[in-house]
């Protein structure tokens, strides 16, 4: 018996030596649309926790509010290849690439040890024809995740920061929801990975040691940390957490370019950024407040009235966001009431 | 050589290779509609069975040259009252799509949204708040936006919190055979090109059919609408939309009203029973910065209406003082006398406000009678001819 179980602890050690399968390539460049996650290879464990080789983990400097879900980005490049770095957009990735990005929540938010439980993973891959975004929702067992093309809603529960339980019906969105937020001119894009957003004076320097990235000049730009007062101005800080949380749609090429209202990081426009703009098709989304900004007042302000409402018909952003951004909210109304009145 | 032409008959055809994906009511309701409007392949037909479909989340379509179909607009209810999240009902953003013979109720935004949607039709659709006008209802029903090609026909819109069928930033549209009640705005066509509203019927709303362009969004410059053959009645609904919203300044008792457009005509319509007026003229009434935009009233032709009785409850500032001087009762066209080139060949009584400057107050008009017979009125305009694929698809 105990030699048996030694015979078996050999081969078991055996086996997981042997080194894991690389990623899938096929998968990521095929045109099928895999049905597993587990297929692609991404990960040499199960649950998504251990990359495999040439799966770099990273963060943004600011990141979307994803209803206070904690997520994994990783970033995948074929050996070989490299991203290629841009100044202002995101960066230009080689076709057989792919992000992928893990959403979950762990039982009590004041514990660094409680277990996280991953709801989704969703991935962009970089097909010869642009770029696919594809929806996987995990199993209760976290062994595999799977297709989920038309998304799910997930309840939740948890204990947030502040002790409080919190409970959500989570929205992982369908294929075409995700198209809504990564759209540009009817294309899919990116919206996260670009110098200012990844620049943490190290990390672009470290992809192109990882040949992941063709160069990092010095003089990349760099948002602030949103909810770090320590790092650069409340004005930086709020327009990165804007830029990330908003342009997605609200940009000249986004789902919201008919609003004329653009939110990028470097609008020059201020109407365009909301400054005494008037709302198009709001509807009861303005809340009976005249302006998207009126400096010095957020309580006048539209945009404050949809960051503080989950009312879908109000609600901003109008995907992913079931819960109320309580840091986000106070920033942006530091933010407004900071400016300058207008007669 | 027959085989051959048959044989290329059959390719040219995609209906020959197109499938159907019925969805019928029931449980998940949600999952299999949304994976039906995904897996759908150009020249597909999603058929919404008959029944009632409880919705939570928005549907989008993304499929071009996809029909969308449901039993009737009676039959094929998607029930959005327990909504939570997503801000319309139905989002399309593909081209060469049908949506027909289905219902939209209760959405916590719009009812039915697309966008850069070319060439779409909506027929014999339903969208209705049916609760009746309420400020928490959702802002439009039916809503192309930046579109090229839309047909709106045949379809209903009741309840809306501001424009029942809405078209904005879009050029080359007809809007006709609809009904629209009960919403503020009945008919909305906004910062467009092109478009032709006819054969519609707009009763109980706040305003009947407004024709608006409005600055600092990406396409302004409003242009060459016709409203014609319309029945245009009894829209007296207290306005419920939201302060802030530019339909929010619509008196109610409205029957057509253009604001800041150029080349507009208004003809052979009935229209009657509207407690401000039958129709107003105005320029945009707030401050603006926008070097491209022109916020007057220019161009526009009013002739051969009917006018029933309109004027007699005056739902704006100053109205009622007008209404006791000029003797209890307002004439049915109204202009606040900014702008050119308004022509008014019917044999009506014109009230001109006499505000010479914009954003001015109220107490500053000077009304007086206004004879427009001779303004220069619109440049002709042509009818707004659709491609053959979209009528093709009213059959």
């Amino acid at each position: 018996m105990i030699r048996a179980l030694a015979a078996m602890a050999g081969w078991l050690a055996l086996v997981s030596a042997s080194p894991p399968a690389p990623v899938s390539d096929t998968a990521i460049m095929g045109d099928s649309l895999p049905r597993n996650l587990s297929e692609f290879h991404f990960f040499t464990d199960d649950i998504g926790h251990t990359p495999n080789d040439r799966v770099i983990g990273y963060e943004l400097n600011t990141a979307l509010f994803s209803d206070y879900a904690l997520k994994n980005r990783f970033v995948y490049v074929p050996e070989g290849q490299t991203a290629t770095y841009n100044a202002d957009g995101v960066f230009e990735f080689p076709v057989g690439s792919a992000l992928i990005k893990s959403f979950g929540y762990p039982a009590d938010f004041r514990d660094a040890d409680s277990p996280v439980r991953w709801l989704e993973t969703r991935v962009l891959l970089r097909r010869a024809d642009g770029w696919v975004a594809l929806p996987y929702v995990w199993n209760e067992d976290g062994t595999d995740a799977v297709l989920r093309r038309a998304g799910r809603r997930i309840p939740v529960t948890w204990i947030d920061a502040q002790g409080e339980q919190q409970s959500l019906d989570y929205r992982v969105p369908n294929q075409n929801q995700c198209k809504t937020c990564h759209s540009s001119n009817d294309e899919i894009a990116l919206i996260g990975p670009n110098a200012r957003n990844l620049n943490d004076g190290q990390r672009l320097a470290q992809w192109v040691d990882w040949s992941i990235l063709d160069r990092a000049p010095d003089d990349a730009p760099r948002v602030p940390v949103w909810d770090d007062e320590g790092d650069g101005t409340l004005d930086e800080r709020a327009r990165a957490y804007i830029d990330i949380n908003c342009a997605h749609c609200h940009s000249r090429t986004g789902s919201a370019s008919n609003s004329g209202l653009f939110l990028g990081y470097n609008e020059m426009d201020e109407v365009a950024r909301g400054i005494l703009k008037r709302p198009v098709a709001a509807g009861r989304g303005s809340g009976g407040r005249d302006y998207d900004i009126e400096p010095g007042h957020p309580e006048r302000s539209i945009f404050v009235y949809r960051m503080r409402s989950r009312d879908p018909g109000v609600a901003m952003p109008e995907l992913g966001r079931g819960m109320l951004h309580e840091e986000g909210i106070a920033l942006i109304e530091r933010y407004i009431a900071a400016m300058d009145e207008r007669s | 050589m027959k085989y051959i032409a048959a044989a290329a008959m059959l390719l040219a055809s995609t209906s020959v290779f197109a499938a159907t994906h019925t969805v019928e009511a029931g449980p998940d309701a949600q999952e299999r509609l949304q994976e039906a409007l995904i897996i759908a392949e150009p020249g597909d037909t999603v058929e919404i069975g008959a029944g009632r479909f409880e919705l939570t989340d928005g549907l989008s379509l993304d499929v071009a040259n996809v029909t969308v179909r449901g039993a009737g607009p009676d039959a094929s209810i998607l029930d959005f009252s327990n909504q939570v999240g997503s801000g319309e009902g139905l989002l399309v953003t593909s081209d060469d799509v049908v949506l027909r013979d289905f219902a939209v109720e209760n959405t916590r935004g719009d009812g039915i949204k697309s966008k850069e949607a070319d060439r779409i039709v909506y027929h014999n659709i339903r969208v209705e708040w049916t609760r009746g006008p309420h400020p928490d209802n959702g802002a439009y029903g039916i809503y192309p936006v930046e579109s090229t090609h839309v047909l709106v026909d045949g379809s209903t819109v009741i309840g809306s919190s501001d424009a029942g069928i809405y078209v904005g930033q879009s050029q080359q549209i007809v809007v006709r055979n609809n009904n629209v009640h009960y919403n503020v705005a009945g008919i909305e066509i906004e910062n467009s090109f092109y478009a032709d509203v006819y054969d519609n019927v707009a009763t109980h709303n706040t305003g009947g059919i407004l024709v608006f362009d409005l600055p600092s969004i990406p396409q302004v410059g409003g242009h060459s609408v016709r409203v014609f053959r319309n029945f245009i009645h009894d829209n007296n609904t207290a306005n419920f939309a939201h302060e802030g919203n530019i339909v929010a300044t619509v008196p109610a008792g409205m029957g057509v009203m253009v604001m800041a457009h150029r080349n507009v005509e208004v003809f052979n319509n009935i229209m009657a029973d509207h407690g401000s007026g039958n129709i107003l003229l105005v320029a945009y009434p707030n401050d603006y910065d926008d070097e491209r935009y022109n916020p007057y009233p220019l161009n526009v032709t009013i002739r051969d209406n009917l006018y029933g009785p309109a004027g007699y409850n005056p739902d704006f500032d100053g109205g009622a003082e007008l209404q006791a001087a000029l003797g209890g009762q307002l004439p049915p066209i109204i202009w606040d006398g900014q702008g050119s080139g308004i022509r008014v060949s019917d044999d009506i009584g014109v009230l001109s406000l006499g505000l010479t400057r914009l954003r001015q107050p109220f107490q500053e008009a000077q009304p007086a009678p206004a004879d427009l017979s001779e303004g220069e009125g619109s440049a002709e305009l042509q009818a707004v001819v659709l491609p053959d694929s979209m009528e093709a698809a009213l059959r």
